[in-house]
């Protein structure tokens, strides 16, 4: 296995590089327990955080992990930051060079800008979403929290609900299912379905198609409110009645034993009801427990100025 | 048995070390309560092998086992490749004695590590250190309270143990490279 600076996408993964993630994940969970979660092999480095989009979650799943290696973080936020004052991208890029920090986490709404910051920058750049793009560590967690329920990833089965169209989770998630060999289902209104997905993805009709299929996991996506300026439904309620896990679907869902993730925040009452939360079966929780330790393994993999560069 | 390199140590004599430290460790501490940590990768199978011994006088005597990975100084030679492993640890060792095991004892850095880690799981009232081999050349002033055998090396001169546990038989070698493989019969 080869050195590597950045991680830019699922897709420029090894299976052997990604099966290293997931069980390096495993120790450093364990750490969560200890009663000093802190350990040393980052000490001295420097961590940045450069958020173009608002998120709260990834952030600090990031800056967590960052620190429980003993990195030492800073946090880059566009409304505070000289981007607003008209600064381009590679103008920061060149800024962020002079300021030798070991590690950039990237996250943008237009795809493609982490893998232009790894080619301009000596430090690591790990992509916590672009655009539609990709969101390589929630694919990596997701996976890791799988693996932890399933055991083992070949011929399992898991529908992904939702906007996969516009999802970089969708992309991320469900291209590193399939290179570990599970089956991928996709499952939403039609015009959020891509045309040009893989042969081997299953679609559905219906939600009792799903059933049909009798999948291991349900993977509900968030839907983006604040992408949803375009209509391709006609009403949130109306979804739910169709695409979200009601009381009844619940039910079937709690006989057949079906895990249930989410990448949160969720929209209660809209991908799913109350209830949801509260089956035992539900992997939220601990998607975002598993974050932070797919996160810490992440970091301590990847190799800063290392000379492997992505290119596109 | 095939193998390349001098063999200094043979099963039964890997066997009766261990026996002899399980033993010196309960006479130094013979009422007091105490925790064997293996540091991973080999002295985790002789810390069980210790536990064993003292089994019948000792049931109360718990095993550990630790990964350093994370506490090296010099992290930078750590490969990507170098998978960390899963510590199994007693869940308090607040207060209690510690024997750290390892096979092999040389520059001391691994064992220091191995203490960083150990403070990280809590107060230890005291550390010890047991090991089967000490080959000599300490960078840091580190020494065995309990050893198998004291072999001390020369420049081109490695050591390398190996146990059922992990490598289908039990012996100690005397090798000319580190990567010198000890092929089993």
């Amino acid at each position: 296995m080869k050195p590597r600076k950045d991680l830019l996408d699922i897709e420029s993964l090894s299976v052997e590089e990604i099966e290293h993630v997931l069980a390096q994940s495993r120790p450093f969970k364990d750490l969560i327990r200890r009663s000093v979660k802190k350990v040393p092999p980052l000490r001295g480095r420097h961590v940045l955080t450069l958020f173009y989009e608002p998120s709260t979650r990834t952030r600090s799943s990031f800056e967590i992990a960052a620190k429980r290696l003993s990195a030492d973080v800073t946090n880059f936020t566009v409304s505070t930051s000289s981007v607003v004052k008209g600064e381009t991208i590679i103008d920061t890029i060149e800024t962020l060079q002079a300021m030798q920090v070991d590690y950039i986490i990237v996250r943008h709404g237009s795809s493609g800008v982490p893998n232009l910051i790894a080619r301009h920058s000596s430090a690591s750049v790990i992509n916590a979403g672009d655009g539609n793009h990709a969101h390589p560590t929630q694919g990596l967690l997701d996976a890791f929290t799988m693996k932890e329920v399933c055991g083992d990833f070949a011929g399992r089965r898991v529908v992904i609900v939702g906007d996969v169209l516009h999802s970089r989770v969708a992309r991320s998630t469900s291209t590193i299912l399939r290179k570990l060999g599970a089956k991928v289902g996709f499952f939403g209104p039609g015009p959020l379905i891509p045309d040009d997905r893989h042969a081997d993805i299953v679609t559905f009709k219906t939600f009792d198609e799903v059933f049909d299929w009798q999948p291991e996991v349900i993977y509900l996506l968030r839907i983006q409110m604040e992408r949803q300026k375009d209509q391709y439904f006609p009403s949130l309620h109306e979804y739910h009645r169709l695409y979200g896990v009601t009381g009844e679907r619940l039910k079937t869902i709690r006989q057949r034993g079906i895990y249930i993730m989410h990448p949160g925040p969720v929209n209660r009452g809209v991908e799913l009801v109350d209830d949801v939360m509260t089956y035992e079966k539900t992997l939220i929780n601990q998607q975002v427990e598993n974050g932070i330790a797919a996160r810490m393994a992440v970091l301590h993999w990847l190799q800063p100025g290392t000379v492997m560069r992505e290119m596109d | 048995m095939e193998t390349q390199g001098q063999q200094l140590l043979g099963a039964r004599e890997i066997d009766n070390r261990v026996h002899r430290m399980a033993f010196q460790i309960q006479e130094n501490h013979p009422r007091t309560p105490f925790v064997l940590v293996g540091i991973f990768k080999r002295g985790v199978p002789l810390a069980k092998r210790l536990a064993k011994v003292l089994e019948m006088e000792r049931p109360d005597v718990k095993c550990g086992a630790i990964d350093i990975t994370l506490y090296r100084d010099d992290p930078g030679n750590v490969s990507a490749a170098d998978v960390m492993e899963v510590a199994e640890m007693p869940l308090d060792i607040d207060g209690s004695v510690v024997v750290l095991v390892d096979d092999v004892l040389f520059t001391g850095r691994t064992v220091r590590a191995a203490i960083d880690a150990l403070m990280d799981f809590g107060r230890p009232a005291k550390i010890e250190l047991a090991c089967l081999v000490d080959r000599g050349h300490r960078e840091l002033p580190i020494q065995p309270n309990y050893c198998g055998l004291v072999r001390h090396t020369g420049p081109g001169e490695y050591l390398r143990v190996v146990l059922r546990e992990e490598d289908g038989q039990d012996g100690l070698y005397l090798v000319k490279s580190k990567t010198d493989p000890v092929t089993p019969a």
